[in-house]
């Protein structure tokens, strides 16, 4: 649990990352959480999840492979969903000015350090 | 019957050095083939790179894709060739017009007038304009869209801008309104790919606003073998963007924006 942690930490510890969680892909499920007041973690958690099964299905029937990065972009946020080992994914928010560059790599290597 | 784009592909193929791109070039974007139209565009800009027909194919094909930038820039590299080129001088006339400019346009328009005097659609849009611009922009905008070439006119604007992989419009129903995308084996998966983003727009939007974020702007989805976008142009439609993983998301995001706004032209047209 302590590798879960650091992950999460790792994430939200980037400049305008309102919160990470890890979520289970296949149903949707907050597996653990690290998010700012206010944010539904059942609701990102279920969001995220519909949304990146959805696009996931939209690029393998365009010949593509899994997609690695899922993003969501909105008036006042985004949304980084990157996978994270067998069945999980990991969720980041992220406010509009946020360093998604940062916050993207950040992700990756985080969900790369859950899956080893 | 012969197909005559194939016949057009087999002389090519026997002799890469002809201009016979040309007149291919112009079919494949008349059967509305555009990516396959700015291949042989660009192969033949490659390969003869100091004739003006070369490049006005180019900027004919790149205006149908609703890349007005670059197109601009193809024309004016015609009017360096070949100053007083009427194509060139119509297409940047139109590309103006289209940006809602007629008095950038007007110098255009007069100089293919200047150089084909005897051509009474020209005369008469050139009249128009300066009248227009004396009065209402509006009119000058309409007065010159009726002169500006046939074939750059109705639904153009948001096929592939930089190369084959594709875009594609879509209704909330999953329906396909304009397009196409293959997967990376050439296969056309335009259909396939219409009835798995049926809802998304639905579902961005719930997330969204679930979540305090405002309306959404755009979905990406970044494979190891190429990159997805999908943004709302309107209300009612979803367009989808699929490029060689080559192609930076935020490259392809500026990409999505002119495609959205191609659309969005498209569909005032069809209203």
């Amino acid at each position: 649990m302590r590798n879960l942690g650091e992950a999460l930490e790792r994430v939200t510890r980037v400049a305008g990352i309102r919160g990470a969680m890890l979520v289970a892909e296949s149903d949707g499920l907050v597996v653990a959480e690290a998010l700012a007041e206010g944010l539904d973690g059942a609701a990102v958690a279920a969001l995220a999840a519909s949304l990146t099964l959805r696009l996931r299905r939209t690029a393998t029937s365009a010949g593509l492979a899994v997609p690695q990065v899922v993003q969501l972009r909105a008036e006042r946020g985004t949304v980084l969903s990157v996978p994270a080992g067998d069945d999980l994914l990991l969720v980041a928010v992220a406010e509009r000015d946020a360093n998604l560059g940062l916050a993207r790599l950040e992700l990756r290597q985080a969900a790369a350090q859950l899956g080893s | 019957m012969t197909d005559p784009i194939r016949e057009l592909t087999a002389q090519l193929a026997s002799d890469p050095q002809s201009l016979v791109f040309l007149e291919l070039g112009e079919a494949l974007r008349n059967r509305g083939q555009p990516a396959a139209a700015y291949k042989v565009a660009r192969m033949g800009v490659n390969r003869y790179p100091e004739l003006a027909a070369s490049h006005d194919l180019l900027a004919r094909v790149l205006a149908d894709q609703g890349d007005r930038h670059a197109a601009a820039e193809a024309w004016r590299r015609v009017l360096e060739l070949s100053p007083g080129h009427i194509g060139a001088n119509k297409g940047l006339a139109f590309l103006a017009f289209r940006a809602g400019d007629p008095e950038g346009a007007l110098p255009f328009l007069e100089s293919a007038l200047g150089a084909a005097p005897d051509d009474e659609g020209l005369a008469v849009a050139v009249q128009r304009v300066r009248a227009a611009l004396d009065g209402a922009a509006a009119r000058a905008t309409a007065a010159a869209e009726a002169s500006a070439p046939s074939a750059l006119r109705g639904a153009e604007g948001f096929e592939p801008f930089e190369d084959a992989r594709g875009v594609v419009l879509l209704d909330t129903q999953g329906l396909r309104l304009a397009g196409t995308v293959e997967a990376p084996d050439g296969s056309d998966v335009s259909d396939a790919v219409a009835a798995h983003l049926q809802g998304v727009s639905r579902e961005a939007s719930r997330a969204a606003r679930l979540l305090d974020l405002g309306a959404w702007e755009s979905v990406t989805a970044e494979s190891p073998d190429g990159h997805l976008l999908v943004l709302p142009p309107t209300q009612s439609t979803v367009l989808l963007l699929l490029r060689d993983a080559r192609v930076p998301v935020g490259r392809l995001g500026l990409i999505g924006e002119q495609a959205a706004r191609a659309a969005r032209h498209w569909l005032e047209r069809l209203a």
